[in-house]
């Protein structure tokens, strides 16, 4: 049981952060269409966000609430991966936090509407028509950028050096992770990495950018050890429930 | 009112009334979202599946329908959200697509092509609600509500909502 609850809420901290991310671009975005697009990713993240804070509440009782969860916990609770939490710094990084996730979304998602746990199969096939969207406009982005003007190509490449640390986590199990898989819920992250890895090189290499060689890989956000960014998030994000407990729209 | 007098199908002529908050022609019954309707004398379940998973007008629907069955004098109104089968264009009716027209919002084709992963397709081809002219072209994926995307008619020139395939 603890097991399900800590995978669900993993998948909805994913959800959660990335789509608080995505959504500090609305009326920054480059160009109108594209401010529209990235806030709609976050809404589409953010619905994710809340099947799975919804179904963790009824799994936790104890008056446990989509809110609570996602509002009073604290930031050592969160589960989310270290890629989710890094900043947005410009387009480029944006996009392509967005693919390496969506990538890795779309790969889970597709096993998982095949889980054992009926709500997380649900949820899971709901979602896959989303992150499909999701998955070939960020595609379409790198490669754009990345085969674009010198200065575009400059900054993909810059954010693939900056972000490619955090990558090596998504396929490492955490221990929750591996009690799903073995329960027969969850999903075997380690066998979707050669999978992920070929499709990021096929769009990488339409889009003239290349893999960093021999890179130190940083872990723990699955655990709990975040960056420091996370902390900003959650300030940001925990803010009117923490100075106003209760408080309702 | 007796409530055990009224039937299945005077529930959904009920609830055919409640319209969708972000496009209001369109009934919730026109949407294809109530999928079932369960009666148990002064019991009652209306399971609704959302269109998109952070379609922000679920909650409002919900209260909605809790509301309008209180009228009819249900004591145990419960509204449960199913997301299994998801939910698809193909459920909206016939009618739906007609008002949605009427409305200025292009009906959604009949075949599914957005969640194709094929990167740069061409834009599906779209009929301008307005003069009725296939000669348009898109201007965003994204739109207004994410059940939606942005095109514009190169014939009368008026850009319009498209309610995309899903």
């Amino acid at each position: 049981m603890n097991s399900l609850i800590d995978y669900t809420l993993h998948l909805a901290d994913n959800a959660l952060i990335l789509g608080q991310r995505n959504s500090e671009w609305c009326g920054h975005g480059p160009v109108l269409e594209q401010d529209i697009a990235i806030t709609n990713i976050s809404l589409d993240l953010i619905g994710q966000a809340r099947n799975f804070y919804q179904y963790a509440a009824t799994l936790i009782g104890d008056n446990a609430t989509e809110d609570s969860l996602a509002y009073l916990r604290k930031e050592r609770e969160f589960k989310n991966a270290l890629l989710i939490e890094q900043p947005n710094v410009d387009w480029a990084q944006t996009i392509l936090r967005q693919f390496f996730f969506s990538q890795y979304q779309y790969l889970i998602f597709d096993q998982l509407q095949h889980s054992k746990d009926k709500q997380l199969a649900a949820i899971a096939e709901k979602s896959l028509k989303e992150i499909t969207y999701h998955l070939r406009w960020s595609s379409e982005w790198v490669i754009r950028l990345g085969d674009g003007t010198e200065e575009s190509h400059r900054r993909m490449q810059k954010a693939i050096d900056e972000l490619w640390r955090y990558t090596g986590e998504l396929f490492e199990a955490s221990n929750y992770e591996l009690e799903a898989m073995k329960d027969g819920f969850g999903v075997a992250v380690s066998q979707l990495k050669d999978e992920w890895m070929n499709k990021v090189k096929e769009i990488f290499s339409e889009a003239t950018l290349s893999i960093p060689e021999k890179t130190f890989m940083q872990t723990g956000g699955k655990e709990g050890k975040h960056t420091e960014h996370l902390g900003y998030i959650l300030t940001e994000l925990q803010y009117m429930q923490r100075a106003y407990p209760g408080c309702e729209w | 009112m007796i409530v055990h007098t009224i039937n299945k199908e005077a529930i959904y002529s009920y609830l055919e009334e409640i319209n969708d908050p972000e496009v209001p022609v369109l009934s919730i019954i026109d949407l294809g979202i109530v999928r079932d309707v369960k009666m148990n004398n002064e019991e009652i379940e209306v399971v609704i599946t959302p269109t998109y998973t952070g379609c922000p007008a679920m909650d409002m629907i919900t209260t909605t329908i809790k509301i309008q069955l209180a009228t009819l004098g249900f004591k145990k109104i419960k509204v449960t959200q199913a997301l299994s089968p998801a939910w698809t264009t193909e459920w909206m009716s016939e009618e739906g697509k007609r008002k949605l027209k009427e409305y200025g919002i292009a009906p959604p084709n009949p075949k599914q092509q957005v969640c194709d992963q094929i990167l740069f397709a061409a834009a599906e081809a779209v009929q301008c609600p307005h003069c009725e002219s296939y000669h348009t072209h898109r201007i965003s994926e994204f739109g207004s509500t994410a059940c939606k995307a942005l095109y514009q008619c190169d014939d009368c020139k008026e850009p319009f909502d498209y309610f995309k395939c899903h």
